[in-house]
């Protein structure tokens, strides 16, 4: 950033704090649809096979692709044999650097607005190969088996050239990004170092974290079909929108002449986003003249899907006798590529969660010839809270105090680095119903003090934060019929979270509605932009979008009453939306519903689009999420397995919409984050910077065996600045569940673990 | 396309003579691993010859064993009743193996044929001698946390997976075979080969031999036997180090013992040497823990694996004493 950029955010930050608040959304106190345990409205369909995913879509004259990828690291093509694969039977085009169509390179996110590109490399454009497994070819063909047989006749002759995929050669010229997400890379307040040196008590340690793969059970896809110089992207995706434009940008056509839709996706996790598949589709569909169907295979997820990269941190912490914090150091690095920009933003807990008379915190990246990292859920977060949170158990241990006693003498009263006053923090409460819920009071403090016969019991706790993110640039449209009947649209996605059924429960609560009057519709560029679903702001961002339509809504609907009407001379402030219409606050035999006003001015419908104001609140308060990781494990003794065999995840974010579907998220947010503790590991070959384990097989997500009972629990007090008091809740989860599981194995075998994941040969 | 050819044998002569020895045919079991390995296109076989409908039937012997066929599935033999009775180790290693859905799936021919995991035998961008003969290996100074220690040669590491075949050497089972030149039977330890430095000729089999049975000797003290398996998570992986184990013990002193080790060796494991340090010694932990440095002695680890050793040491001497 530079220093002028910095001048002007300080200015802004200056002028927004001065902003009064906006009123409180007057849906906070009310009991309706909201808060209520409705069930998925996707889940019948998806029972009954009617949920048609990308893959899926039907075409007459669809081709079936195939995708080859590079074998070396670094180098470029001297040689394309495609005879073969162009003779074998059903085979339609074969398509290389050589004949795809010319396409600009992507713009990468955070390039402008609308950007969605994973990195700014050109795709199939030239001979150049950057990671191993950079998608080289495309083969298309009548039936996928033809395209996987003709893939495996193309012969490609590489010259390799030196490549850089060693983590401690590319630590040697790592360096600051440019920005961690908009944030300066590196903050200091105080002399943080000096403040280390004359602690009472220290603790100053490195961590280590593997890089991820994601492992979505719905593999990549995409359908696509040209239409008169059209392109229709069926695509499992979590930003419709961006993908399009990015798409679109790259062909040089119009934005409007690509429509992305994605009404279904089998998961997403942050790996949903734009990769080059949608591109080589299009690209390939475009030569080819028909409709193409790509499907990644599993390996090719792992070879073309960027993951989460490896990180390694340092975390210092020097406290003072009376156990408050004198300095808090988090540093580190983490590996990039520099054709992308996503630095693994783990040193942001450290900027929210603790006072500290010092703080110091830096991120680096050291850039290695590989795929372009990428989001994977609670990035940096996921990651952050291993480090820090590990650090402050082994804190308390050598202070002798209690950790759950420690944290809350580290509370801040503001934020600690910002210094903006929090808008909602209650993860004292957290911890209170978290520990009573677990029972940690019956905990033993010392290391291997309790045992089951060869297995050693231990309890440990860790904090789970994430950031509350609203995105600006959503709209919504409404839409009401004469019928009472609401149609919300807006082109958000749904990964199976429940996106779709906590906003008609909204919309029913907005519009003063049953739920079964209301439908929403999304996943699709021709409604409304709504935001990516990412940094778990999607539900924040639709409610506030949904909410400014429907107050025009009301503003509309009040005009169209007219001075016959029981709501003559109101105001929309003085009205609420019940029973189907408006009705005033202060004398509610003021009333008049929807259908009588419409029908009195004749009209079948009424369709009103708004856009939400800016996310000014998260520029005027520190907005996080919170929560306390209980967790207990048993480690065998002899082999040194480790077994997770209790849990309680205990939130503060806001208010919770649908304790159903809440319930779902913080539940797999947790049992990933089980996984990031034990079991998942990228085993990325730094001689070849190629990918071994490639597969569901060898790349071990927990399996139910892995996974005990989870209780989950929130506070569920609203947050008084966000839309319904909500927070978004998708990637909490996972945080603190890496240092819950490893203080707890320390506290159940004396070793102290700082490197996941905490596989049994680092505990024999 | 590749040109692939199904048949389905009805006895064991008209699966040889569709067979006939040619190197591109293979036999097909369930296909759990097989046809894995053509998905990946490892093997590319250009016949394959179904045995499962063969000799699906589990039969007692007149010496009081088990004759098993090469085409009973994984589950129907670690259900059955003489089985979990008699050689409770072999039910518990084939049901600590894969899914419930594989093992439905998978023959017990198939599982003592089926390949090793090695993440450089499943990658052809990789050097791997088992795969491409004197092409060399990538698994020796690469990711070996899950290779061997024991049988290995400089041209491969690789482990052979399988569970239930631990719990067989251990057994003392005996293979039937049915070849060109007739029928055969060889103890299981001889028929998997050690890779030496030819890692790509895995067993003893001649070309187009077929296994048609597995028969286990009568063992009364195998009643008391057990397989502990220790791997990264708690269900569906292979494992990093397992133990079958059978013991006889009277008043205190070790009269005979069967020990199998899996996840450590370049084929399924017979811990001779440990057996040998046990026999006539008194059950303690301190004879036990010599039994299994016995074992170990020669072992070789690779920049990654080291810990298999004491962990294998460990897992014996506890599985040991549970059976003490």
């Amino acid at each position: 950033m530079s220093i002028l950029d910095s001048a002007k955010q300080a200015m802004m930050g200056a002028i927004v704090r001065l902003t009064p608040d906006a009123p409180p959304d007057p849906l906070i106190g009310r009991h309706g649809a909201v808060g209520s345990q409705l069930s998925r409205i996707d889940g019948p369909l998806k029972v009954a096979g009617k949920a048609r995913f990308a893959a899926e879509v039907p075409y007459d004259d669809l081709l079936f692709a195939a995708v080859l990828f590079s074998r070396v690291a670094r180098g470029r093509i001297t040689s394309l044999d495609t005879s073969g694969a162009k003779a074998a039977p059903g085979v339609a085009l074969v398509m290389t650097y050589q004949n795809a169509p010319r396409m600009g390179a992507p713009k990468i996110m955070g390039e402008s607005p609308m950007a969605g590109g994973p990195s700014n490399l050109p795709v199939m454009q030239d001979d150049r190969i950057h990671w191993n497994g950079q998608p080289v070819a495309v083969v298309l063909a009548e039936t996928q088996e033809q395209a996987d047989y003709a893939k495996s006749l193309i012969r490609i002759a590489y010259e390799v050239e030196p490549a850089i995929t060693s983590f401690e050669a590319a630590k040697a010229h790592a360096h600051p990004p440019e920005s961690v997400l908009g944030e300066p890379p590196a903050l200091e307040t105080g002399d943080a170092e000096a403040a280390l040196a004359e602690a009472a008590f220290r603790v100053d340690n490195l961590y280590r974290t593997p890089r991820h793969n994601h492992n979505a059970i719905e593999l990549h896809a995409v359908t696509v079909v040209w239409d008169d110089g059209s392109l229709t992207i069926h695509d499992a995706s979590q930003m419709v929108h961006q993908t399009a434009w990015t798409i679109a940008d790259m062909f040089g056509i119009g934005e409007d002449k690509v429509r992305v839709i994605s009404p279904f996706v089998g998961g997403g996790f942050g790996g949903k986003c734009m990769w080059y598949h949608q591109v080589l589709a299009a690209a390939a569909s475009k030569l080819a003249e028909r409709p193409v169907r790509l499907v990644l295979s599993r390996e090719g997820v792992f070879r073309s899907v960027g993951g989460r990269t490896c990180t390694e941190q340092r975390v210092a912490l020097g406290a003072k006798a009376d156990g408050t914090l004198a300095a808090l150091i988090h540093t580190g690095v983490v590996a990039m590529t520099t054709h992308n920009s996503c630095p693994e933003q783990f040193s942001f807990p450290a900027r929210h969660l603790y006072a500290a008379d010092a703080i110091k915190l830096a991120q680096e990246v050291a850039d290695m010839d590989m795929l372009a990292n990428t989001f994977m859920r609670a990035p940096g977060e996921s990651v952050g809270t291993f480090a820090l949170e590990s650090a402050i158990d082994e804190l308390a241990i050598a202070m002798n105090i209690d950790p759950i006693e420690l944290r809350r003498r580290c509370e801040p009263e503001k934020d600690p680095t910002s210094g903006a006053e929090f808008s909602s923090r209650h993860i004292i409460e957290a911890y209170r119903r978290g520990g009573e819920r677990f029972g940690w009071h019956r905990r033993n403090p010392v290391p291997r003090s309790t045992r089951d016969g060869e297995w050693l019991i231990g309890h440990g706790v860790a904090t789970a934060t994430y950031p509350y993110y609203r995105m600006p640039g959503a709209g919504a449209r409404i839409t009401l019929s004469a019928d009472g009947h609401a149609l919300v649209q807006i082109a958000t996605h749904e990964m199976g979270m429940g996106t779709a059924t906590v906003q008609v429960q909204h919309a029913a609560d907005r519009l003063g509605l049953p739920i079964h009057q209301v439908s929403f519709e999304y996943g699709d560029t021709t409604l409304p932009m709504g935001t990516i679903a990412g940094g778990s702001n999607q539900t924040a961002s639709v409610v506030a979008a949904v909410r400014a339509a429907s107050d025009a809504l009301f503003d509309e609907l009040l005009r169209l009453a007219g001075n016959s009407s029981p709501l003559a001379g109101l105001k929309a402030d003085e009205l609420e939306a019940r029973d189907g219409g408006l009705v005033s606050m202060q004398d509610p035999t003021r009333a008049e519903n929807y259908a009588a006003i419409l029908k009195r001015a004749g009209r079948d419908e009424l369709a009103i689009e708004a856009s939400a104001p800016p996310p000014i609140e998260v520029q005027k308060y520190s907005m996080h999420s919170y929560g306390a990781q209980f967790c207990e494990v048993r480690v065998n003794e002899t082999t040194g397995e480790t077994r997770v065999s209790r849990f309680v995840g205990s939130f503060d974010t806001g208010r919770i919409l649908n304790p159903k579907t809440a319930a779902s998220q913080f539940r797999g947010g947790i049992i990933m984050g089980l996984g990031l503790a034990l079991t998942e590991e990228t085993m990325f070959d730094e001689r070849t910077g190629r990918i071994m384990n490639p597969s569901l097989a060898e790349y071990h997500v927990p399996v139910h065996l892995d996974v005990p009972h989870i209780e989950v629990i929130w506070n569920d007090i609203p947050d008084p600045h966000s839309p319904l008091g909500l927070h978004g809740i998708g990637e909490i989860g996972i945080t603190g569940v890496g240092a819950a599981v490893a203080n707890a194995i320390f506290n159940a075998t004396g070793k102290r673990i700082r490197e996941l994941p905490i596989t049994l040969d680092k505990l024999l | 396309m590749i040109e692939l050819r199904y048949e389905k044998a009805v006895d064991p002569a008209s699966a040889m003579q569709l067979h006939g020895g040619r190197g591109t045919a293979r036999y097909l079991g369930g296909g759990t691993n097989l046809v894995d390995l053509m998905r990946e296109e490892i093997e590319q076989p250009g016949l394959v010859v179904d045995v499962t409908g063969l000799s699906g039937d589990i039969r007692e012997t007149d010496g009081g064993g088990l004759l098993i066929g090469a085409g009973v599935k994984n589950t129907a033999l670690a259900e059955h009743r003489a089985v979990r009775a008699r050689y409770p180790l072999l039910s518990r290693a084939i049901l600590s193996g894969a899914s419930g859905q594989i093992r439905n799936m998978a023959t017990v021919g198939g599982n003592i044929l089926q390949r090793t995991r090695c993440y450089y035998f499943y990658d052809d961008a990789a050097r791997c001698n088992k795969r491409s003969p004197e092409s060399g290996c990538d698994a020796i100074d690469g990711f070996n946390r899950i290779h061997a220690v024991l049988g290995t040669s400089p041209a491969c590491v690789a482990t052979h997976p399988s569970d239930m075949c631990v719990a067989l050497v251990a057994l003392d089972a005996v293979v039937h075979l049915q070849g060109a030149s007739g029928a055969r039977a060889i103890p299981l330890t001889d028929l998997h080969r050690l890779p030496d430095g030819h890692p790509e000729i895995e067993t003893v089999l001649e070309p187009g031999e077929l296994i048609t049975a597995i028969e286990i000797p009568n063992l009364p003290f195998a009643a008391r036997s057990t397989y502990r398996k220790v791997r990264d998570r708690a269900s569906y992986a292979f494992a990093l180090v397992s133990v079958a184990a059978a013991l006889d013990v009277e008043h205190g002193i070790v009269r005979d013992a069967r020990i199998g080790l899996g996840g450590v060796a370049t084929k399924p494991w017979r811990a001779r040497a440990a057996e040998r340090a046990v026999v006539g010694k008194a059950a303690t932990e301190a004879n036990f823990r010599a039994a299994a440095e016995a074992e170990l002695e020669n072992a070789s680890p690779l920049s990654g694996n080291g810990f298999k050793i004491e962990l294998a040491k460990r897992t014996i001497v506890h599985t040991l004493g549970e059976l003490a």
